[in-house]
């Protein structure tokens, strides 16, 4: 694995400097000049740099929200950050053609293995930029775009410039406005009119760096009556200094098409990680969201779904798991805008040792609306005594025949079924790790399988050592 | 060596001491009966043999094929060959009857080496039917929502896969209705061999009438006070233990 120490970078010093590994760095702090510097590199066109640097304002402006957040938010120093760091390389779209420093990363983590089995295509990001992007054959004379943003705002801006900030606005929140500004990297997908994709897509993200900001932006459009399923995973190495990672992710799905998105967040507990991804969910259109957070020092997530048209349905399904030193403050958005909708939150978090886990759901369904439905579940589990979990609910229902049902739990795995559970001769991390896997079980159950086998093993090292 | 010897063991909780140098062996081959009032110390000799951790031991040994096993891990002693049959078995949502016993199985196997399933499943459907369990019960939740005889049921399960060299089996007849006695009765039975030594703790003679003991113990404030054949237990049930402690107090 390639360490930080590398690149030997001032971080006093600061400003535009040039480094033997990276062609691109955009230095170290954030003001206008950084951001014309990422978007000169991008050869971006000026509409695209104007929403930059507006995008910038709107971020200085806004105060951390910490009056209902977590006071670690402080903790940031934007001054120390890198904004922009890339190797200058096209993403190539063979794997023999990636630098072997960035192939082996990948290699270690799986990849271009899990892109043979199963997945329809692939974009791996190091750091700020794409190292490797492919598709099946095939798919892309059937109309499917799968490519980074600024090919995606260059290339097809008939396609993705009409929905580009517009489900999640720049002002949405302080990190929506930063990654507004410097956002480099990610994934913008384009699924023609009836083309249902059998296979998943999948971006994997790499931070390398130290002191480095990831942001990448992602903007899914499914047309009408398509389907994609979309798969991200994400690791960083171990720092001494924390990392920020802030994505802007966008659903757009039109007339009856389905959108699955998958996360398994596994980020080294020095990442912040604060992410905002919100659907648009058009008349009879299915959005989903699977969430699995497992790694990261903070992360703040709130999927959410915008049901704009008739009958349309969305669905958040979330796993968080957090450990000695990591918070974990997740949950759902459902904001029901149209008649006959409906959704589902089914949202578990385990805490062990001091961790702690939070839960936020917002419900939302006006006055004038009629026969919308919200389902939501969420379930605690404490591993120690002085794990921690925190529920906040909003939920606003007005008008008639509108209906939520709310159930929330909260339990302990207790000395009983560890020692019962050790009398059949599992160790007490076998034990912990059996009861774990039991409490997120049918929730599980819904994830692709590959995904479940993953999430499973990950579990299972988490559980390793928090015992004992 | 094939015994289980438990030499002067002395045990608290929190400060009480309940265990007051008790002795008793138990070698491969033999089924032995503990009864006793309430309040005698039978459970508490079952979780201490089987390394529960809220129990001191303050004295004494106890050998299983001449190692001693107090101080070690619960689930050390359970590889090493020790089942507790539990009085209350715990609940564990989401964790299959049948995964579990598989973990429980490949945790007693070296590194890398891992249970064939099809061979599994044949084993547990196998002993299921002896138990008369329906095939549904695999993918049900261990312990979660089972009626008492279906809980106990469940514990005969478990020890005739895991294949125990010394099994504890704790008040298994209390919440038994008379067929599910005699099932669990004749679960106990068919693992009875030369290489398996039981210790059968219970209230009531009415166990061990399906459960034939070679030798039954009382067991009163902490120690083995008295020991004999099946006898025994039908002479206690027939003048209660008072008799016993007046013969003590004597």
């Amino acid at each position: 694995m390639i360490q930080a120490t590398e690149f030997d970078i001032d971080t006093e010093k600061g400003n535009f400097r040039f480094d033997t590994d990276y062609a691109f760095d955009a230095g170290v702090g954030l003001n206008p000049d950084v951001v014309r510097y990422i978007s000169n590199v991008k050869e971006e066109k000026e509409w695209i740099l104007n929403f930059r640097l507006k995008a910038l304002e709107t971020f200085l402006k806004k105060p951390l929200p910490t009056h209902w957040a977590t006071d670690d938010l402080k903790n940031i120093n934007f001054d120390v950050i890198r904004y922009y760091l890339a190797k200058g390389q096209k993403p190539s779209r063979s794997w023999d053609d990636v630098p072997d420093d960035v192939k082996n990363t990948f290699e270690r983590l799986g990849i271009p293995e899990q892109e043979r089995k199963f997945l329809a295509g692939v974009e791996a990001q190091f750091d700020s930029e794409a190292a490797y992007s492919n598709m099946k054959e095939g798919l892309e004379k059937e109309g499917v775009i799968f490519v980074g943003p600024t090919e995606g705002l260059r290339d097809h801006p008939e396609v993705f410039k009409k929905w580009f900030g517009k489900v999640i606005p720049t002002s949405d929140n302080k990190f929506s406005a930063l990654n507004s500004a410097v956002f480099s990297g990610g994934s913008f997908i384009y699924i023609p009119p009836g083309v249902k994709l059998k296979q998943p897509l999948q971006a994997y993200f790499r931070i390398n760096a130290e002191n480095f900001g990831q942001f990448e932006r992602t903007l899914i459009i499914a047309d009408e009556g398509s389907e994609v399923t979309y798969m991200e995973g994400c690791t960083a190495p171990k720092f001494e200094t924390s990392t920020l990672h802030s994505a802007v992710v966008e659903l757009v799905a039109l007339k009856g098409s389905k959108i699955q998105y998958i996360t398994v967040q596994n980020w080294s507990n020095n990442v912040y990680n604060l992410v905002t991804k919100r659907a648009m969910a058009e008349e009879e259109a299915e959005v989903r969201w699977i969430d699995c957070n497992i790694g990261s020092r903070l992360t703040m997530k709130y999927p959410g779904v915008i049901l704009r048209g008739r009958k349309a349905r969305g669905e958040v399904l979330s796993i968080a798991l957090a450990n000695s030193g990591q918070h974990q403050d997740t949950g759902a958005k459902m904001v029901h805008a149209a008649e006959e909708t409906s959704s589902n939150i089914i949202a578990k978090s385990i805490s062990i040792g001091t961790g702690r886990s939070s839960y936020r759901g917002l419900v939302r369904m006006p006055k004038h609306l009629k026969n919308c439905k919200n389902n939501t579940e969420c379930d605690a589990l404490l591993i120690n005594s002085d794990s921690q979990t925190d529920t906040y609910p909003a939920i606003t229902v007005q008008g008639e025949g509108n209906s939520v049902q709310h159930e929330a739990t909260v339990s302990k795995v207790s000395a009983d079924q560890i020692f019962y559970m050790q009398q059949r001769g599992l160790s007490e991390g076998e034990a912990m790790s059996l009861c774990v896997n039991g409490f997120v079980n049918d929730l599980i159950r819904e994830f692709p399988m590959e995904y479940s086998v993953e999430l499973k093993r990950l579990i299972d090292m988490e559980m390793e050592g928090s015992v004992g | 060596m094939n015994t289980l010897q438990i030499k002067n063991l002395s045990a608290s909780i929190a400060d009480k001491q309940i265990l007051k140098e008790l002795c008793l062996e138990i070698p491969q081959g033999e089924v032995h009966a503990i009864m006793g009032p309430n309040g005698s110390g039978k459970s508490t000799l079952s979780k201490v043999l089987a390394g529960h951790p809220d129990y001191e031991v303050t004295n004494g040994e106890a050998l299983m094929n001449g190692v001693n096993i107090l101080g070690q891990d619960a689930d050390e002693i359970a590889r090493s060959g020790l089942f507790l049959a539990f009085q209350y078995p715990v609940e564990v949502a989401g964790v299959s009857i049948a995964n579990f016993i598989r973990a429980a199985l490949q945790a007693r196997l070296p590194d890398g080496e891992s249970i064939k399933a099809v061979d599994y499943y044949k084993d547990l459907y196998v002993q299921m039917d002896e138990l008369g369990m329906d095939r549904k019960f695999t993918s049900r939740s261990l312990n979660d929502g089972f009626s008492g005889g279906e809980k106990k049921r469940c514990e005969i399960l478990q020890m005739s896969m895991l294949q125990p060299q010394y099994c504890i089996l704790d008040e298994t007849d209390s919440g038994l209705d008379i067929d599910a006695l005699r099932i669990v009765s004749a679960g106990v039975n068919r693992m009875r061999s030369k290489d398996r030594g039981f210790l059968v703790i219970t209230h009531y003679q009415r166990l061990l009438e399906y459960i034939v003991p070679d030798v039954v113990h009382v067991m009163w404030d902490g120690k083995i006070v008295r020991s004999g054949d099946k006898s025994l237990a039908l002479e206690l049930e027939a003048k209660g233990y008072d008799w016993i402690k007046e013969e003590i107090a004597a």
